[in-house]
C-alpha cells in the first residue's frame, strides 16, 4: 500500500496531519497525538452544546452534496424514546474519490473519536461504520482500530467510563455504488437488496431498522474532534471565498497530472494554483483539456472555467459545476471526452438499481448511443436525442444517479461538442482511440 | 379511521376533499381522473419506482409522484401540464425501448396498461437505433409464465408475494437494465394464491398458461359474477367468449376478497361449458325418459308429490333463490332436506384478514343450511320410507344408492343426471351459476349477487323458475319470471333477508341481518 506525499507547503494538513505516520493507528499513537480529549470534552458537554459547535462551525456534508452538519444532527430529537442510530458512510465509491479510504487507512481513530462524538450528541447508543466491500486495507485497519478502542474502553456499553453507550460496529458492504446513497446504505444494513428509499419518510424520522438515524460522510465525522478542540471560531475562519464554506477539504487528484494524491486546502483555495502549483501541472508535453472536479457525477469544467474557480461548495457551482466528493479527475489534450464520457456512462448503468425506470432504462440507453458515437456510427440527431434523454433523468427519480450520469453527458456535450461532431462526420475517433469494449 | 381530518384541494381544476394522507393518485380517481401509473396497486406498499405518476404540483420545484405524495390544504394538481405530459412520455420511451412491440402476439394487449397509456401520451414512434435487450422466457411454476422482455420491473409481482402471500419466492435479480424479475432458487410460483400476480402484472409479462393464446382481450364479454367454489364468496369477472366462459378473474370487493382470487377457484370453471347437458324437461314413458314440454313435466312432477312427503336433496352450489322455492317444496308436505359438501384443506391469504380458500368447497352452504337443509356426509338418511326424493343438481355417490330404493318416486331437478340415478319419473333442466342471476350467502353471511353470463342451454331454467312453477302447480303462490322477483319474495318471508333487494345489494353486497362481521372486512 502506498504511502501519501510530503505536504505542499500551501496544504493546511488538519484531517491529513497523521496520514504516512503508522503509529497514530493505535489508540495509544492517537492520545500522544491530542486524540480522544475532544471525545473526553464532549462527554461532559450537553448534546445540545455540541451541536451547537457544530453549527457554529459551519462544517457541511463533506459526501457529496454539502447539507450543514449540525443542522442535520439537530433533526434527531432527544427523549422519543426510540433508539437512535448514526450511521457513518464509508462506502465510498464515487469514481476518481479516495479521501476517506485515507482516512481510514492512517487515522482511523479520528473516524471513530468523531463518530462516538456525533452519536453522544444525537442520543445514539449504536453507530454503524458501512464500509465499502472492495476496502479491503481500511476495513482491517477499521477493525482492529474499534477493537482496540473497546478494550480500551473508549466505546462501549462504559465509554471513556461516563457510564454512556456507545457501541461502534463495522459494517462490510459487497460492492455495490448506490449503497452510497444513504437510504440504500440502511437497506443494505438491514439485510435487504441496496435500494434508495422513497422519501418522507427522512432518514431522522425513519431510518435504519425504522428508527431516527443521520447517515454522516467519513470526512465529515473526522472533523468534528478538531473541531471540538481547536473550538468552531478556528474551523470557521478557514474560509477564504464563501462564509458558508468553512475548514478543510480533502481533494483526491488522478488523471493526466504530474502528481496525483490526497490533498487538504482550506475552503476556497484558488484551483489554479491548486492544479498547476501543487500537483505539479500537466505531464511534461501535454496541456489540460477539462476537469471533473467532485467525483464523476458532478458537470465537466472546461479549463476556462476551472482555471477561475475558488474552492468551495460555491465556487464550483459558479463555475458550472459542483464540489461534490471532492474527486478531481484531470484530462489532459491526449483524451478523447466521448470515451471518456461513455465511460462514465457505463459505469452508472452498471450501477443503477434498477428501480426508476429513467434510470434502469435511460442509463443503458445513453451508453449505447455514447459508445456508438464513440466507433464512428453516430448521427447528429444522437446528439439531441442525448441532451433530451438526459434532461428527462434530471430530478425525476427516487435517488440522484440517474441525475449523475446525466451530468458529465450534457456537460460534455454543450462543452466538446466538437469532439462529438468530429465522431460523428469523421465516422472514427480522432483521437485514434477506441471506447474500453 | 373515520374522524381523519379532511383535506381541501384542486386536481385538474375540480374541487376535491379526501381524508388526510390520502395519495394525491387515489384522492384524483375520486373526481375521475385516472394518473398513468404502473408500479402503484392499492393492495400493496408504495415503491413508487416506475414514476410514471408523476404530476405538477403548484409551487412544488420538480414533478411530484402521485402516489407517493399525501395531498395537502389548498395543493393545486396539474396532471396534464406539459411538463407532467413530457416527463410520462419519457417515461414510456424509456418503458419501451426494451420492450417488444409483439402486441399482436400477446395475450395482454388489449388489456395492457403499458399499451393503453402508451396510445394515450405516448410518443408516435420510439428514438432507439440500438438492439434492445433479450432475456429468453421462463416458467415460474403453479399458473404462471414469466415473459422477461415485456416485464417492466415494476415489482407488484414481488410485492404480492412479500406482503400479501407472504411467501417469499419472487425478487428482483441482477442491476440496470439486466434487471430481471427472479425466483429465490427452489421456489416456484406454488402458494395457492400465486395466480394473482399474472393480474396485477400491468404488462403481458406474467400470464396465465391457462389462458394462453386463447382469446383476445377484446373478444371476451365480462360479466360480474361471484366465484362458486367455496363459501368465501370472492367476486369475479366470468368472461367468456362465444358464449363459453374461458377465464374468471377476481373482482374488487375491500369487504371480502380485496383485489384476489385463489388459484384453485379462478381455473375451476370448465365444468360451466359442459356440453352433456340436460336440455328438456323429461319424463318417464315406459322404461326411457322422453323429452316434452315443461307445462308436461311440471304436472308429472306435481302429481308424485301431491299428498306425499319431500325429501330434498339439494346442492349447496345453487343460489339462494333456488334454495329458498326448494325448501318451499320440501316443506309442502312436510318432509326433509339435505346435503354434502366436500371437503379440502384450507388456505389462508395471510396479507388479508378473513380471506382464505375455505375447507368447504360449495358456494351457498350457508343458506343451505339457513333453508332447511341437514349438512351431512350421509344426506339421505333423514329420509323416510316412501318419500318423493327431489335430487336437485347434487351428486349421488355409491354409498347413497340403498336410500334410493326408499323413495316412491325420484325426481331430478339439475344441470345434468345423475349417475346411479335410474330410476327418475321426471327430468327438469337446470341452469348453472354462469347461465343464471341469483345471489349466494358466503359463510359469514354476506348476500351477493351474481349475474348471467352466458346463455343457458336447451329449454333449462334456474332453478327458482321451474321449482316456483312447480309450486304453483301445487297450490302454492309462487311464480317467478325474474331472479329479482324470486329474491324480492325471498326476503319478503326470510326475516334474515329483510329489507334486501338486488338494488341494495348492488355488486358488493350486503351482509345478512344480525351480521356485522363480513368476511376480510376487518381491515385493508
Amino acid at each position: 500500500m502506498g504511502f501519501p506525499h510530503a505536504p505542499h507547503a500551501k496544504e493546511t494538513p488538519v484531517l491529513s496531519q497523521y496520514f504516512g505516520d503508522p503509529a497514530a493507528r493505535t489508540v495509544a499513537g492517537w492520545k500522544q497525538r491530542g486524540g480522544y480529549a475532544a471525545l473526553e470534552q464532549a462527554l461532559g458537554m450537553s448534546p445540545a452544546d455540541i451541536v451547537n459547535v457544530v453549527k457554529e462551525s459551519g462544517l457541511r456534508g463533506r459526501g457529496g452534496a454539502g447539507f450543514p452538519t449540525g443542522m442535520k444532527w439537530s433533526f434527531m430529537k432527544p427523549g422519543d424514546g426510540k433508539p437512535h442510530y448514526l450511521c457513518v458512510n464509508a462506502d465510498e465509491s464515487e469514481p476518481g474519490t479516495f479521501k476517506d479510504r485515507e482516512i481510514m487507512r492512517w487515522t482511523p481513530h479520528a473516524l471513530i473519536e468523531g463518530a462516538a462524538i456525533g452519536s453522544y450528541a444525537m442520543g445514539a447508543e449504536t453507530c454503524y461504520i458501512y464500509i465499502r466491500g472492495e476496502f479491503t486495507e481500511p476495513l482491517t485497519v477499521m477493525n482492529a482500530a474499534v477493537n482496540e478502542a473497546y478494550a480500551a474502553g473508549i466505546v462501549g456499553p462504559n465509554a471513556m467510563g461516563t457510564g454512556k453507550r456507545i457501541d461502534v460496529h463495522v459494517h462490510k458492504g459487497a460492492g455495490a455504488y448506490i449503497c452510497g446513497e444513504e437510504t440504500a446504505l440502511m437497506n443494505s444494513l438491514e439485510g435487504k437488496r441496496g435500494n434508495p428509499r422513497i422519501k418522507p419518510p427522512f432518514p431522522a424520522v425513519a431510518g435504519v431498522f425504522g428508527m431516527p438515524t443521520t447517515i454522516n460522510n467519513v470526512e465529515t465525522l473526522a472533523a468534528v474532534p478538531h473541531i471540538m478542540n481547536r473550538g468552531a471560531a478556528w474551523y470557521k475562519g478557514m474560509s477564504h471565498s464563501n462564509p458558508k464554506s468553512t475548514g478543510t477539504k480533502l481533494f483526491s487528484v488522478c488523471g493526466n497530472i504530474a502528481k496525483p494524491g490526497n490533498y487538504e486546502v482550506e475552503m476556497g483555495f484558488p484551483f489554479k494554483d491548486f492544479l498547476y502549483d501543487m500537483c505539479g501541472g500537466p505531464t511534461p508535453g501535454r496541456r489540460f483539456k477539462a476537469i471533473v472536479p467532485g467525483g464523476s457525477s458532478v458537470p465537466i469544467q472546461t479549463m476556462e472555467e476551472a482555471e477561475a474557480t475558488l474552492m468551495d461548495y460555491e465556487g464550483f457551482v459558479a463555475q458550472g459545476s459542483m464540489l461534490g466528493s471532492g474527486g478531481v479527475i484531470v484530462f489532459d489534450d491526449a483524451q478523447c471526452m466521448v470515451k471518456h464520457i461513455a465511460r462514465f456512462a457505463r459505469f452508472y448503468a452498471h450501477e443503477s438499481c434498477a428501480q426508476c425506470t429513467q434510470c434502469r432504462e435511460g442509463t443503458a440507453w445513453c451508453t449505447r448511443i455514447l459508445e456508438r458515437i464513440e466507433r464512428g456510427h453516430g448521427t447528429m440527431e444522437d446528439l439531441d436525442t442525448l441532451l433530451d434523454l438526459s434532461e428527462q433523468m434530471t430530478a425525476k427519480t427516487i435517488c440522484v444517479l440517474s441525475d449523475s450520469c446525466a451530468a458529465p453527458i450534457v456537460s460534455g456535450i454543450h462543452k466538446f461538442r466538437s469532439e462529438f461532431e468530429a465522431h460523428i462526420t469523421g465516422k472514427r475517433c480522432p483521437m485514434g482511440a477506441t471506447a474500453a469494449a | 379511521m373515520a374522524d381523519a381530518q379532511q383535506v381541501s384541494l384542486t386536481i385538474e381544476g375540480r374541487q376535491v376533499s379526501v381524508p388526510a394522507g390520502t395519495s394525491i393518485l387515489e384522492a384524483a380517481k375520486t373526481v375521475g381522473v385516472l394518473i398513468p401509473h404502473y408500479c402503484y396497486h392499492p393492495g400493496l406498499s408504495i415503491v413508487g419506482n416506475c414514476r410514471m405518476c408523476q404530476v405538477e404540483v403548484e409551487k412544488m420545484p420538480k414533478l411530484a409522484p402521485a402516489c407517493q405524495t399525501a395531498v395537502a390544504e389548498g395543493q393545486v394538481v396539474h396532471v396534464y401540464a406539459d411538463r407532467a405530459l413530457k416527463a410520462r412520455e419519457a417515461v414510456l420511451e424509456f418503458l419501451l425501448i426494451n420492450h417488444p412491440l409483439d402486441c399482436p402476439i400477446c395475450d395482454k394487449s388489449g388489456e395492457c396498461e403499458l399499451q393503453d397509456y402508451t396510445y394515450r401520451e405516448g410518443r408516435a414512434a420510439g428514438r432507439l437505433q440500438d438492439p434492445k435487450r433479450f432475456n429468453p422466457a421462463e416458467d415460474f411454476g403453479g399458473d404462471v409464465q414469466y415473459v422477461t422482455n415485456r416485464c417492466i420491473l415494476c415489482t407488484r409481482c414481488v410485492r404480492f408475494m412479500d406482503e400479501v402471500a407472504q411467501d417469499t419466492a419472487l425478487n428482483v435479480s441482477e442491476r440496470g437494465d439486466r434487471a430481471v424479475i427472479g425466483k429465490f432458487e427452489g421456489r416456484d410460483l406454488t402458494h395457492p394464491w400465486a395466480a394473482n400476480v399474472i393480474d396485477l402484472c400491468p404488462v403481458g409479462a406474467l400470464l396465465s398458461k391457462d389462458f394462453l393464446n386463447k382469446s383476445r382481450a377484446w373478444e371476451l364479454d365480462r360479466t360480474p359474477s361471484v366465484c362458486p367454489n367455496c363459501t368465501q364468496g370472492c367476486n369475479t369477472i366470468l368472461e367468456t367468449r362465444d358464449n363459453m366462459v374461458v377465464r374468471m378473474r377476481p373482482r374488487s370487493n375491500l369487504d371480502v376478497n380485496h383485489y384476489y382470487l385463489c388459484d384453485e377457484g379462478r381455473l375451476d370453471y370448465r365444468w360451466m361449458n359442459r356440453t352433456d347437458r340436460l336440455e328438456a324437461p323429461l319424463v318417464r314413458r315406459g322404461d326411457r325418459l322422453a323429452a316434452t314440454d315443461w307445462d308436461e313435466a311440471l304436472r308429472a312432477a306435481a302429481l308424485h308429490l301431491n299428498g306425499k312427503r319431500a325429501f330434498v336433496l339439494a346442492s349447496p352450489m345453487l343460489s339462494n333463490e333456488s334454495l329458498w322455492v326448494l325448501s318451499r317444496i320440501m316443506k309442502h308436505g312436510g318432509g326433509a332436506g339435505g346435503f354434502r359438501v366436500r371437503r379440502e384443506p384450507e388456505a389462508p391469504l395471510p396479507g388479508v384478514p378473513d380471506l382464505a380458500r375455505r375447507a368447504e368447497r360449495a358456494a351457498n352452504v350457508r343458506a343451505a343450511e339457513l333453508f332447511g337443509f341437514a349438512k351431512s356426509d350421509t344426506p339421505l338418511a333423514g329420509m323416510q320410507e316412501g318419500d318423493v326424493l327431489i335430487v336437485a343438481d347434487h351428486e349421488v355417490a355409491a354409498a347413497d344408492a340403498p336410500a334410493l330404493a326408499k323413495a316412491s318416486a325420484v325426481i331430478v331437478i339439475g344441470t345434468t343426471m345423475p349417475e346411479l340415478v335410474s330410476n327418475a319419473i321426471v327430468a327438469l333442466p337446470s341452469t348453472n351459476v354462469a347461465e343464471e342471476d341469483g345471489t349466494f350467502t358466503n359463510l359469514r353471511g354476506r348476500v351477493q349477487q351474481y349475474r348471467q353470463a352466458r346463455a343457458a342451454p336447451g329449454m333449462s331454467r334456474p332453478v327458482w323458475w321451474s321449482g316456483g312453477d312447480l309450486l304453483v302447480f301445487l297450490g302454492e303462490r309462487a311464480g317467478y319470471y325474474i331472479a329479482s322477483e324470486a329474491f324480492a319474495a325471498l326476503a319478503a318471508q326470510q326475516p334474515e333477508f329483510a329489507g334486501m333487494s338486488y338494488e341494495s345489494l348492488g355488486f358488493k353486497g350486503q351482509a345478512l341481518a344480525g351480521q356485522a362481521v363480513a368476511a376480510g372486512g376487518a381491515a385493508r
